[in-house]
């Protein structure tokens, strides 16, 4: 069984680093770079979102995370001079903070009015974007820099963005790489006792309680890990457009990130990366049907949630029973 | 005997409703005792006041001279007063040994950090608590249904998974509510005798809320009773079938006769 993980694990490894590249290369469909970045990037968004499930929470918020992050990691490189590798961790860090000062109150909530609590984060955050002189209102900022080279010691470990001879390569190496680090963190934190104490949570809180979990502590850390990847995803999302604005994330995001765990599996860690690329390719593929492209799309999402209401990954379960 | 449990002048209102009204009782060490008392009266509330789970309008409750009233549940858990709960209070898609396995929390060494990286302590933990979990299951005859699904056993092996639950915390006093409500003759007197070797094996103290009178004058080594949140009496199950305020409270509830 371990053995069989790690075979699957270089091989996923192989086809995100070689495979990928390769057939794009072969094909020549180099907008397939940017499409898997943005994979790749929503899925450690949804990735969070899907611990918060996995505690028994509905978040609806994480597009808050996700522009804050992007602001703080913008106002970081062009006011203060930091470097686009050092905003990332504090943006993340600052995030994390946010989400300790907001979970504090309004994790005591359950089920559908933790949501609806959620929900109006990404609005609250919108408006507090269009509010700050920081932000700098509806102009955003723009002109952001791109990533410049991260050495440790000495050793460079990514060169220079604008020296590379396409971006959009560098970015989808850096995206794939925290996509397959947020996702083993997720994978440990569900496959050690967190995980088993996040269970309890989820399944009774009460109980947890009196058998000794301090339900208030473990709640609020799964939620500052759940709005770490936002602020991380965030980060890097600007970095590629190389600019933020009040509406670079909205509440409609925020459903997104939350759809795409529903889709792949709120059981499974690898649902929420499974879900966004279904959703986002999904959403692509059906560009062609013009007018009815939403309609198509919610459609066969409403079809996938009554046939599969555990989500795609659910199906390798029906295999094995 | 030494003391473990004091209940002092506790009193808990909702509003205008006083729920329990003044009660005062000690537990002592290694003891089994049952508070019993007609529909609302208030058991469920002092059982809710002992754990935390709700705090007290004023008095308190000491364990070893020490508060723990009015503090977090899961503070008082680790002080080692844990409540067992009705049967449909289990971690339901859980198997029953991952059940109790996750309910050694209180016992663990390693920190959530060292859980994460799978530290040696954590390590050693893990080992622990699945060797503990087999004891327990061992202890209460839980060996046919180990790998089971929570959600698709029957009540008395529920009933049994809650005390298990409850063990794995390795409390001092057990709260039990209602370890015998639904049960037959057999399942009953199987219960009582296990809650028996609990406190002669494992040295657990227990207090129990109860509405089956013969098995709570079987088991319990004294027997306080409740009426309308107020305490009418206190003492061993001969003196209390033999109260006449007791006997009153009961004929004038229609539900339950005391059983002698």
């Amino acid at each position: 069984m371990q053995k069989k993980n790690l075979v699957l694990i270089a091989l996923f490894m192989a086809l995100a680093y070689i495979g990928v590249p390769w057939i794009i290369g072969v094909s020549g469909r180099t907008d397939f770079y940017y499409t898997l970045t943005s994979v790749a990037l929503l899925s450690i968004a949804s990735g969070g979102v899907w611990l918060t499930f996995y505690i028994g929470r509905i978040n609806i918020g994480q597009g808050a995370y996700a522009l804050a992050g992007g602001y703080v990691s913008a106002v970081l490189m062009t006011q203060y001079g930091f470097s686009f590798w050092a905003s990332l961790p504090l943006a993340g860090l600052f995030c994390a903070g946010l989400a300790v000062l907001i979970g504090l109150p309004i994790l005591r909530l359950r089920g559908v009015y933790f949501a609806m609590v959620t929900l109006v984060l990404t609005e609250v955050m919108r408006l507090t974007a269009l509010a700050l002189s920081i932000t700098q209102g509806a102009k955003g900022i723009t002109s952001i820099p791109l990533p410049g080279e991260l050495s440790v010691f000495g050793v460079t470990l990514v060169p220079d963005f604008s020296t590379m001879e396409n971006p959009k390569v560098g970015f989808y190496w850096m995206a794939v790489t925290l996509m397959i680090i947020a996702f083993a963190v997720l994978w440990r934190i569900v496959n050690s006792r967190l995980g088993h104490l996040c269970r309890s949570l989820q399944q009774n809180e009460e109980l947890a309680s009196s058998i000794g979990v301090n339900t208030a502590y473990l709640r609020v850390i799964a939620y500052a890990i759940s709005s770490f990847f936002g602020g991380i995803a965030g980060a890097s999302f600007i970095a590629i457009s190389q600019s933020i604005y009040p509406s670079s994330f909205q509440v409609v995001d925020s459903v997104n990130f939350m759809l795409n765990c529903f889709l792949g599996g709120l059981g499974y860690v690898l649902g929420p990366m499974l879900g966004t690329l279904m959703l986002y390719f999904g959403w692509d593929l059906l560009f062609t049907t013009g007018k009815y492209q939403l309609l198509i799309y919610s459609s066969l999402l409403i079809a996938l949630m009554l046939a599969l209401p555990n989500g795609v990954l659910s199906l390798l379960d029906r295999k094995k029973a | 005997m030494t003391t473990l449990l004091q209940i002092k002048n506790v009193t808990k209102r909702f509003g205008g409703l006083t729920a329990v009204n003044d009660v005062s009782f000690s537990v002592n060490a290694g003891e089994i005792l049952s508070v019993i008392g007609p529909n609302g009266a208030g058991k469920s509330t002092l059982f809710k006041l002992i754990s935390s789970f709700l705090s007290t309008s004023s008095g308190e409750v000491l364990l070893d001279g020490q508060r723990i009233s009015n503090l977090a549940p899961h503070v008082v858990a680790r002080r080692g007063v844990v409540r067992t709960f009705q049967e449909t209070t289990i971690f339901r898609a859980m198997t029953v040994r991952e059940n109790i396995i996750v309910s050694h929390h209180l016992r663990s060494n390693a920190s959530l950090w060292g859980f994460f990286w799978g530290s040696r302590a954590a390590r050693a933990d893990e080992a622990d608590f699945g060797a503990s979990a087999d004891a327990i299951i061992e202890f209460l005859g839980l060996e046919s249904i180990r790998d089971e699904m929570a959600a698709t056993l029957p009540q008395g092996h529920l009933r049994a998974l809650g005390m298990a639950i409850g063990l794995a915390t390795d409390p001092k006093v057990l709260l039990l509510d209602e370890p015998f409500a639904g049960m037959n003759h057999d399942e009953t007197m199987h219960m009582v005798d296990l809650v028996r070797r609990l406190r002669d094996e494992r040295g657990v103290t227990v207090l129990l809320v109860e509405h089956d009178m013969p098995a709570v004058m079987k088991i319990s080594d004294r027997i306080v009773v409740l009426n309308f949140g107020e305490k009418i009496a206190e003492g061993s199950p001969q003196d209390i079938q033999n109260n006449e305020k007791v006997i009153e409270a009961y004929l004038g509830s229609e539900d339950a006769a005391i059983g002698m």
